[in-house]
């Protein structure tokens, strides 16, 4: 049983701390779902089926990880009654902590994917997609800094990013959409890349709301910070 | 793929479960034919705070003063069942009943200094041990109003009149007072209700830094309160009979607060009911 306070520490003291906490979890769980994108691109790029059945597997520890993060915030909401920016803070953390869940979701989608294309050579080398893991995996880092830290002016840069993201899925919709009209048998294939493709596209979306996020907590601004691309 | 420890439960597996300070075994209690308290089992753990909470009349500081003995102060209430101190039964009767209210103090509702100056209020039970040379009690009463956070507002007018302080000192004074004797468990009842929110949080921080040294009971009906300083609580509240008050609920207070067992707990958190 862990002691409710650490002796005569007062409880502004005592609430920062569990928030730190909190934070670093935060962090780790970021860290986690970044490297689980990258190594989920890498093994379809490998084709290294081992790896994929691992990131599967291990999706199951990023989950673990979220409940134990929301179960955190909700005990210091119960027990230190948090008001004001504290308890927006921590209601934020619910909201990120839910977005990179279901990023991980996407690199366990990439995963089983891979094992679906299977013994199937790839229709095509990955040129883009593995640029466009990068990208997405490096905005993701950006965010999550910018709301650990209150940084609400690198929250506003950091979707700029989002619109290269978006730029090389139309490359790669455009590219998979040509060899499927030249060759039927490609079709099944240019799927699999396609899924891919959006699923990184859906995360970069996803690391857009994180930013949200930071900037409405700082400057209670509520933003949609929507991408330049029209849609048609 | 290296996997960094969750650092919360390397924290929890590193501290060792606490001894039982208190022990509560079958404990009834009835003034007359009319048993207020019934069939309570419970375990105080030691240098911890164990909130009990419950609606009015349930009988929560009925079962506080088992824990001391002030029972035996009211005419016709008999106690049946177990209260062990360190494992000894406190109502065995070769038991020093005075020696049980020096290691289990007091604090109650309403704050209550002695019409005495400040120094003679914490003096006053050193003196009743025998301490009668001038600087040891200065000594005592000094470190008491210093672990009561008392001293630095009070340290140049302790021979001043000590009901004259605001409801917080006085309070704070009152656990002073409790500490001189050296206690090893201190009991609160309601311990902030007379007083504001600002002398509210002061006492609560101070019952933290207190926990670290003594084991502390604290029955209180502000469940926020219990939420913010406690490490365990009891729910409390009258059993089927509407009239006889038991422990329904025993945990962790992180537990009891984001998600109770029992839903007559719930109900009661929640503020459905009480």
């Amino acid at each position: 049983m862990a002691k409710a306070g650490g002796g005569s520490e007062g409880r502004r003291v005592r609430l920062e701390r569990d928030i730190a906490r909190i934070n670093e979890d935060l962090l780790s769980l970021g860290s986690l779902v970044e490297q689980t994108t990258l190594q989920a691109v890498d093994s379809l790029k490998q084709r290294d089926f081992a790896a994929s059945r691992r990131i599967i597997r291990d999706d199951r520890e990023i989950n673990r990880r979220r409940f134990a993060i929301e179960e955190a915030v909700l005990a210091v909401i119960a027990t230190q009654q948090p008001v004001a920016h504290d308890l927006r803070l921590l209601t934020a953390i619910l909201d990120v902590v839910t977005e990179l869940e279901r990023m991980g979701d996407y690199g366990k989608g990439i995963a089983e994917i891979n094992l679906r294309i299977g013994e199937k050579p790839l229709i095509k080398p990955l040129i883009d997609v593995p640029r466009m893991a990068e990208k997405a995996v490096a905005m993701l880092h950006r965010a999550l800094g910018a709301f650990v830290a209150g940084d609400a002016a690198l929250a506003r840069e950091v979707p700029k990013a989002d619109d290269e993201v978006d730029q090389l899925y139309n490359q790669v919709y455009n590219e998979l959409v040509m060899y499927m009209i030249s060759d039927p048998r490609t079709i099944d294939g240019a799927t699999y890349l396609l899924w891919v493709a959006h699923n990184l596209e859906r995360l970069a979306d996803r690391v857009t709301n994180i930013c949200e996020r930071s900037i409405f907590l700082v400057s209670g601004e509520q933003l949609e910070m929507d991408s330049e691309q029209d849609i048609a | 793929m290296r996997v960094p420890v969750n650092r919360s439960e390397s924290a929890n597996a590193a501290s060792p479960t606490p001894q039982t300070k208190i022990q509560v075994k079958d404990l009834a209690v009835a003034y007359g034919s009319f048993r207020a308290v019934a069939e309570v089992n419970l375990e105080i753990p030691e240098t911890a705070i164990t909130a009990i909470i419950g609606p009015s009349g349930c009988g929560k500081s009925t079962l506080l003063r088992t824990f001391n003995r002030m029972t035996d102060l009211v005419a016709g209430a008999r106690v049946t069942g177990e209260v062990t101190l360190d494992g000894a039964d406190i109502y065995a009767p070769t038991v020093d009943v005075v020696d049980v209210r020096r290691r289990v103090g007091m604090v109650f509702q309403r704050p209550n200094p002695f019409p005495k100056s400040i120094f003679d209020n914490v003096a006053y039970g050193p003196r009743l041990y025998g301490v009668s040379r001038r600087a040891a009690l200065a000594e005592i009463v000094e470190h008491s109003l210093r672990k009561a956070a008392l001293w630095d507002e009070v340290r140049d007018k302790l021979h001043t009149s000590a009901p004259a302080l605001s409801g917080g000192q006085q309070q704070r004074l009152c656990i002073a007072r409790a500490l001189a004797v050296e206690p090893e468990v201190i009991l609160m009842d309601e311990p902030c209700s007379a007083l504001d929110p600002i002398a509210t949080l002061k006492i609560e921080d101070l019952m933290r830094s207190l926990a670290v040294t003594y084991t502390i009971v604290i029955v209180t009906h502000n469940m926020q309160q219990a939420a913010r300083v406690s490490d365990i609580t009891a729910m409390m509240m009258l059993g089927e009979d509407r009239k006889t008050g038991t422990i329904i609920e025993v945990g962790d207070t992180k537990s009891i607060f984001t998600g109770p067992k029992d839903k007559r707990t719930e109900d009661y958190v929640t503020g459905r009911f009480g």
